[in-house]
């Protein structure tokens, strides 16, 4: 059963009641923000200097693209999204905006996005903003979502895109950090994804969502955290020794990788009650700060860097 | 009595006109921005704004 009852009278011509705030929340501005801001590392990080217009071209090409991702997304996913509480309010469901005129929105950002990132910046990026945009919503929201269990790993791989998309803007070619910042982001999204689904596992149950709780049960699901968490923790640290980014990052890394740790070790300890239910929260919050803070380290560095090299 | 013509169809609320007005004017700042955008890419890059790597 819906948990919003929202129906639209067919008898007559809908006429749009639906404002800007509700084109803008088919954008899913939160994620976009984690979009902009791994790119934004991704577009410094590059070595070789692009012209400040061209950088903010770029930025504003995969912000708009992660944007129609999540507006083709919500035209996908109406039926879902109304049968969760976490979801119930968006656009679709609210019944403000009709699957039909969310698909039309998203495409058209689509196409304008990556044919502006490649015909200003350069067309490595504008196929790889196409690649990303098509692997959030045929491979993950279309194919996988409603089918495995293993959704989120899978379809983690398009929320990882973006600082590569943004490297390639920069620099017209592909190296090994991108890389890098690509599986830190990739490994970061199970621990993260299924912490929430701990916690909201009514909602995917009732929706018939088939992620890793409500398929494999939440010991299973608690396992599985733990071990990505230690894999995640590895591939963070790992670029330190490996020499592509320096002791700053690696000491911090290594700081907030200990804090992951634990609170994994925590989800998978306490398995009942309200401390259970705390410690699957702190870890979702925690894991938030853990990649914005892992990021933005990489970014200081680079302005204070450039700040020293200026200043001499 | 009253002589104005009823219109035919569907009549907008004021509700209704206020927000077409509003998505008509972000449709406008969007494509607005997209203009500045490409002229500002073409000052940039000058006459050789299509020439880029593959």
């Amino acid at each position: 059963m819906s948990i919003v009852e929202q129906h639209i009278d067919l008898s007559m011509p809908r006429i749009s009641e639906a404002g800007v705030g509700d084109y803008l929340a088919l954008l899913k501005p939160r994620v976009m923000s984690l979009v902009v801001f791994t790119a934004a590392v991704g577009l410094f990080l590059a070595p070789g200097h692009l012209h400040p217009v061209l950088a903010i071209t770029s930025i504003l090409c995969i912000a708009v693209g992660g944007g129609a991702s999540g507006a083709l997304n919500m035209a996908l996913e109406g039926d879902i999204d109304a049968l969760m509480t976490r979801t119930a309010n968006r656009p679709i469901p609210r019944g403000r905006v009709t699957p039909s005129e969310a698909m039309a929105f998203g495409l058209t950002l689509a196409f304008f996005s990556v044919m502006t990132l490649g015909i200003l910046v350069n067309w490595i990026a504008g196929a790889l903003l196409a690649f990303t945009i098509f692997f959030y919503v045929v491979i993950y929201t279309m194919w996988l979502k409603r089918w495995t269990a293993q959704n989120i790993v899978i379809g983690g791989a398009a929320g990882a895109l973006p600082p590569v998309v943004a490297w390639a803007a920069a620099t017209g070619s592909l190296s090994v950090e991108p890389l890098l910042l690509f599986l830190i982001i990739f490994f970061w999204t199970p621990p993260h994804f299924w912490a929430l689904a701990l916690f909201r596992n009514e909602d995917y149950t009732r929706a018939g969502v088939p992620m890793l709780p409500v398929v494999a049960g939440p010991d299973a699901t608690r396992l599985q955290i733990l071990l990505y968490t230690v894999v995640l923790v590895a591939t963070a640290v790992a670029p330190w020794p490996m020499g592509y980014f320096d002791a700053v990052y690696g000491v911090t890394s290594l700081i907030l990788g200990a804090g992951m740790l634990g609170l994994a070790i925590n989800v998978y300890r306490y398995r009942t009650g309200s401390i259970a239910q705390r410690a699957t929260r702190k870890l979702f919050a925690f894991s938030i700060v853990y990649l914005f803070a892992l990021f933005a380290i990489l970014l200081a560095e680079v302005v204070v860097k450039a700040a020293m090299a200026w200043i001499r | 009595m009253d002589n104005e013509p009823k219109p035919d169809g569907i009549v907008l609320t004021e509700a209704q006109k206020k927000r077409r007005r509003e998505r008509s004017l972000a449709i406008a700042w969007a494509l607005g921005i997209l203009v500045v955008l490409f002229f500002a890419v073409t000052l940039v890059k000058g006459p050789a704004v299509l020439v880029r790597p593959m």
